[in-house]
């Protein structure tokens, strides 16, 4: 069971509150993640990732252990610590600067 | 008597403001979708409990939402259990996927080098006058999208992007298809207008198209001022009785086509900057339109700080100022170029909002003028519904 923390609007929108919890099958990537999520609920495809190219859209991070993950290919294994449920994987959306 | 529902998107969310007939007491409800840009929200007039709005933002992409219920609630279509299911048992519509169809070629960037298209975001949406579930939708970077399941999903008339596409090239606010129109009487007429490429009509349902520019001249904004695409229309109108009859406001120019666009002329006439947004016709008044001129390209507010609609009783040329209920000084706020509406009430009622976050409201076809609301984020889109 993997914990995922979405956005602030991403939880409006879809409106779940507090933390998501997925039930993966096969190994916990960032893709695998990602498609579990969006086959869960089907409205957050296209706010995370494009509809087509699945490529993480510009202003979507990926957060886990500390570790910045948002540039790292879809097939990279998430940490332990995210696959025991002791760390949630982070979806942010950036920074928009002051 | 009946009501009125003015559809507010703005930078920050959707409002929803009602009054009666009279139109002085108006309640504000909102924001919804709080903040999300909504480009656009409008009604279907066949149902005005239907109503469709388009919802984005920079980090989520875009997002359409449908309400049945005139604005109390909102779902994305497709996407509640009982909407369309596949054979998967997961809902099969996919309401903010928008993809260019076939070859999708590519169109100039802005240092001329071909450029793939690229989806961004959805400007407009046009319901269908003879079915709720048909929505038209202008996208950037330039398309046109249909869908005939209420939003659920999309298809792209692909056939719009090869009207000399690889030459369009985007302004810096985007190539984007702003305006659709539906010809009332021709059912397979419809007349578009794209940011920075120009105007386009088809008369077979969108299976061909062509630019309808004739007459245009941009002469500081294109090497050739009279090339048949490039130039940058801000807004096109047209009153159902005469769908052949067009209202255009160019960048620069405010220009009338008697005949769907075939030819235009300018109608600037004594206008203090031929240079805006919205234009709209009144809804009794085929020969009645407005205008709301800001100073110039460079300059996007009212000239010497007087925020004034412009109206003409005669299709254009004569120009008569708007100004009661409107500040006359101190007033450097824009119109866009969807922020105008008119209802369908006798007087004829117009409606704006700006970009300072005020909506005004004039119950008499512009003699006067009342704020419904100030503050809100700044006004993208203004849309009314006259309800039965």
């Amino acid at each position: 069971m993997i914990r995922v923390v979405i956005p602030y609007h991403l939880r409006t929108l879809t409106q779940l509150t507090g933390e998501i919890r997925l039930e993966l099958e096969g190994q916990a990537t960032i893709g695998n993640v990602l498609d579990a999520l969006e086959q869960t609920y089907p409205l957050l495809c296209g706010t995370l990732r494009d509809h087509t190219t699945k490529e993480r859209r510009p202003f979507i991070r990926f957060f886990a252990c500390k570790t910045d993950f948002s540039n790292e290919p879809a097939h990279t294994p998430l940490p332990e610590a995210v696959l025991e449920a002791r760390e949630p994987f982070l979806i942010i959306g950036a920074m928009a600067g002051g | 008597m009946s009501d009125i529902r003015v559809l507010v998107g703005t930078k920050k969310g959707a409002f929803i403001l009602t009054a009666d007939g009279h139109r002085k007491e108006w309640r504000v409800d909102g924001p919804h979708f709080g903040g999300w840009e909504i480009y656009h929200i409008k009604g279907s007039a066949l149902d005005p409990n239907r109503i469709y709005a388009s919802q984005s933002t920079g980090w989520f992409g875009q997002v359409i939402q449908r309400s049945d219920d005139g604005g109390q609630s909102w779902n994305p279509p497709g996407t509640k259990p009982e909407d369309l299911m596949g054979s998967d048992g997961m809902p099969a519509g996919q309401s903010n996927m928008f993809v260019y169809q076939g070859d999708v070629g590519t169109h100039k960037g802005f240092a001329n080098e071909p450029q793939a298209w690229s989806f961004k975001r959805i400007w407009h949406l046009e319901p269908s006058p003879t079915d709720p579930d048909i929505v038209y939708a202008g996208a950037e970077d330039a398309a046109l999208f249909k869908s005939i399941d209420g939003g659920a999903s999309w298809k792209e008339h692909p056939s719009l992007r090869s009207t000399k596409g690889e030459l369009w090239q985007p302004g810096a606010g985007g190539m984007a298809l702003h305006t659709i129109l539906l010809d009332p009487k021709n059912p397979k007429r419809i007349y578009v207008a794209i940011s920075a490429a120009g105007a386009f009509r088809t008369d077979d349902g969108g299976e061909t198209w062509k630019a309808i520019t004739n007459g245009l001249v941009s002469s500081m904004e294109l090497p050739d001022p009279e090339a048949e695409v490039g130039h940058c229309v801000h807004r096109i109108t047209l009153h159902p009785s005469r769908p052949e009859v067009l209202f255009m406001q160019k960048h620069w120019d405010v220009m009338r086509s008697d005949n769907a666009g075939d030819q235009w002329t300018e109608v600037s006439g004594n206008l203090p900057s031929d240079f805006g947004f919205p234009i709209d016709v009144h809804a009794h008044e085929p020969e009645t339109i407005y205008v709301v001129p800001i100073k110039s390209d460079a300059e996007h507010y009212p000239p010497e700080g007087k925020l004034r609609v412009y109206r003409s009783r005669t299709g254009g040329n004569d120009w008569e100022a708007l100004t009661e209920g409107l500040p006359q000084q101190n007033c450097y706020v824009n119109v866009l170029r969807d922020a105008m509406a008119v209802d369908t009430m006798d007087p004829c009622g117009i409606y704006f909002g700006t970009t300072g976050g005020q909506v005004y409201g004039s119950a008499n076809g512009g003699d006067t003028w009342l704020p419904i609301v100030r503050d809100l984020p700044p006004v993208y889109s203004v849309e009314v519904q006259t309800l039965p």
